[in-house]
């Protein structure tokens, strides 16, 4: 951005040069503060050896990081071998959050498109619905949910008092239950961004195409689809990122069997049974692999936008 | 000229209305447009034109009415079903493809594989002279770069009728009249059937080989450029295409295909009679500026006198605005040459305004 002013702005940008840096430090601040300290703070107790009853011990040590990949034994003293606990939760994590930003996506994607297809002032209307929800705390939709969703809930008397089923539908403590309540918390932020991009879509594109011989279909893939990839990208990203570190779903809906990670790093800092650099270990896999994935996705985007 | 009316009809409107909740946008228009013909739909803003285009291309499904095209009824048809090509107004290229995909799009839907899509692609860009810039992104292109593209894309699947919704609106003066002659020689060289959507008279009368004028929802008059301009039927055409004095006259009599007449003022004057005026009629009369001549005396009996108010130098032309002694204001059009008998006279001469034989054309509404 700063390089983007100092090219295209020729002696107005010189002008406010200096201000510029001070105008910035607001926002230098706010970061430092709230980003940079943090993480430089969990990344500094990762490597720390951890204290019995909570807290740590100002200790060099890389055990943390040992515990989470390698198995040695009740005591320690075992050749390493691979640690599947840890590992599997992980894999569980990012497979219950990709299933709920698929099934955002699949939900998503339509209502954005219905809301950027209304007219214009019936939009406002149609955002401002999308989030009424959202008013409520998160922990109040979760146990709502849970409410919602067990065998003697309101779901099930209404399936079975129907007849459709006979007996009642088990869905909380399953991996479904914890994949609809990631899907729900962050639904808005796959409806938000591809709403945002669909609305700068020219539908005259579609019409064009469908001139062209086009089919609907057709037109969806080929047109419709990679012109609003940009928002598409914004909404996966929004969703999964946060369904992956998310423990109020897992821990309400899912039971003990359904861990995921956020779970297993807010247990490590929680009482005296807590293990602090595990907990920040954990935490920094979890901040790489986030790292990584935004990476990838960051240099598909600009391959895309060439 | 070519008769086109010994053509096959290539587009059949009939009885065609288009209502949008309580707005009518098409009043029960009918037309028909043949093979091989540049027709253009004529109008201001909101008179139906895009309507009826989007119509034909099927992206306004039909209110009451029925379009065919070459005997097969379309109205049905979803659009990409009917083997029509539309040129929009903003050219609604994709963005996201290259020039070479853009074109060899249409063809891609019909079935061709991609490298024969390709290939066709290539030959209709050489045809608008772009064949170098195949491979770029079309916001790589200006403006007049883009709307060829967007014609080649519609041409390229070889559609038997193109539609053309004001494709060069967005582009500046000198591009869009050398567009305009492209345009033309592409029609004729191509032997497609154009439908030609405009609001500007200049345009429609450069290219069109007919001319539907159209206003609030109907069409208004159907024919040739000359006809048009000449032998308008009413004072919405009269008015619409070029400039004209449209002057209130009173009919005094009516007989052997004339009209005797007089305007405010007093002023006589004979022109050619026409449907439905008689005697007693208070009708508005055409008459354009160029066929009107200024002298210093009266030349025929019919000459009007009036003051010289005011003189516009514009280029070709030199435009005079007379007042009439007890009569309207009139604007008369001399060209800016030595040849002929115009004639260019200081503000506030007393001067003679003068008719050409047949230059006051009668109008019924």
């Amino acid at each position: 951005m700063a390089g983007g002013a100092s090219t295209g702005g020729s002696s107005q940008s010189e002008t406010f040069a200096p201000a510029r840096y001070w105008l910035l430090l607001p926002s230098w601040v706010t970061l430092t503060i709230l980003v940079l300290a943090p993480v430089s703070m969990m990344m500094g107790y990762s490597f720390l050896t951890k204290e019995f009853r909570g807290g740590v011990i100002w200790e060099f040590s890389l055990s943390a990081y040992d515990q989470f990949f390698f198995d040695r034994g009740l005591f320690g003293d075992d050749p390493p071998v691979l640690q599947w606990t840890y590992i599997s939760i992980f894999w569980r994590s990012i497979w219950q959050a990709g299933v709920a930003t698929l099934m955002s996506l699949v939900i998503g994607f339509p209502t954005a498109y219905f809301i950027a297809t209304r007219p214009e002032k019936e939009r406002a209307i149609w955002v401002f619905l999308v989030t009424i929800p959202y008013w409520v705390n998160l922990l109040i939709r979760t146990v709502s949910m849970k409410f919602l969703l067990r065998d003697q809930g309101p779901l099930n008397d209404l399936l079975v008092g129907s007849g459709l089923l006979s007996e009642p539908l088990t869905i909380v403590n399953t991996n479904f239950a914890v994949q609809l309540g990631l899907f729900y918390s962050y639904l808005p932020f796959m409806v938000l961004p591809i709403y945002a991009a669909a609305e700068r879509y020219n539908f005259a594109l579609s019409e064009a195409a469908a001139d062209l011989y086009a089919t609907r279909w057709t037109v969806l893939r080929r047109i419709l689809l990679p012109s609003v990839k940009p928002g598409i990208v914004a909404g996966c990203i929004l969703v999964f990122v946060p369904s992956l570190g998310s423990f109020l779903a897992p821990d309400l809906l899912g039971g003990a069997k359904n861990f995921m990670i956020g779970s297993l790093i807010e247990e490590q800092f929680k009482g005296n049974a807590g293990n602090w650099p595990f907990g920040a270990a954990a935490s920094m896999i979890l901040l790489t692999l986030v790292m990584v994935i935004l990476l990838i996705s960051a240099r598909q985007q600009a391959k895309g936008g060439k | 000229m070519q008769l086109h009316s010994d053509r096959p009809i290539a587009v059949d409107v009939r009885d065609a209305v288009k209502v949008y909740g309580d707005f009518t946008a098409l009043k029960r228009v009918s037309l028909s447009i043949h093979d091989n013909e540049f027709f253009t739909l004529l109008g201001p803003s909101g008179c139906g034109k895009t309507t009826l285009l989007r119509m034909i291309a099927g992206f306004e499904d039909v209110t009451e009415g029925s379009i065919a095209l070459f005997g097969e009824p379309i109205a049905a048809l979803p659009p990409h079903k009917r083997p029509v090509n539309t040129v929009f107004q903003n050219y609604a290229l994709f963005p996201h493809m290259t020039v070479l995909d853009n074109v060899g799009f249409g063809l891609e839907m019909l079935g061709r594989s991609k490298s024969e899509a390709r290939k066709r692609a290539g030959e209709v860009l050489d045809m608008v002279q772009l064949s170098q810039f195949s491979s770029r992104k079309p916001s790589q292109l200006s403006g007049g770069q883009q709307q060829r593209v967007a014609l080649a894309r519609a041409l390229a699947p070889q559609p038997k009728v193109l539609l053309l919704d004001e494709p060069l609106s967005a582009l500046d003066l000198k591009l869009r009249k050398a567009m305009q002659l492209e345009l033309k020689h592409l029609q004729r060289e191509t032997g497609i059937t154009f439908i030609f959507v405009t609001h500007d008279q200049e345009e429609a009368l450069t290219m069109s080989d007919r001319i539907a004028v159209m206003s609030a929802g109907e069409l208004q008059q159907l024919g040739d450029a000359r006809e048009i301009y000449e032998r308008p039927k009413n004072r919405f055409v009269a008015d619409f295409i070029g400039d004209t004095n449209l002057i209130e006259v009173t009919v005094d009599a009516v007989a052997e295909g004339q009209a005797k007449c007089h305007l405010g003022g007093g002023h006589a004057l004979i022109c050619d009679a026409v449907e439905g005026v008689k005697a007693g009629d208070k009708v508005h009369m055409s008459m354009r500026p160029e066929r009107l001549f200024l002298s210093e005396e009266p030349i025929a009996a019919e000459g009007f006198r009036g003051t010289v108010r005011e003189n516009i130098f514009i280029g070709t032309d030199i435009t005079t605005i007379v007042a009439l002694n007890e009569g309207p204001d009139f604007t008369i059009r001399a060209s800016n040459s030595s040849r002929g008998n115009s004639r260019v006279f200081d503000i506030g001469a007393e001067v003679v305004v003068n008719m050409e034989q047949g230059a006051g054309r009668l109008l019924t509404d």
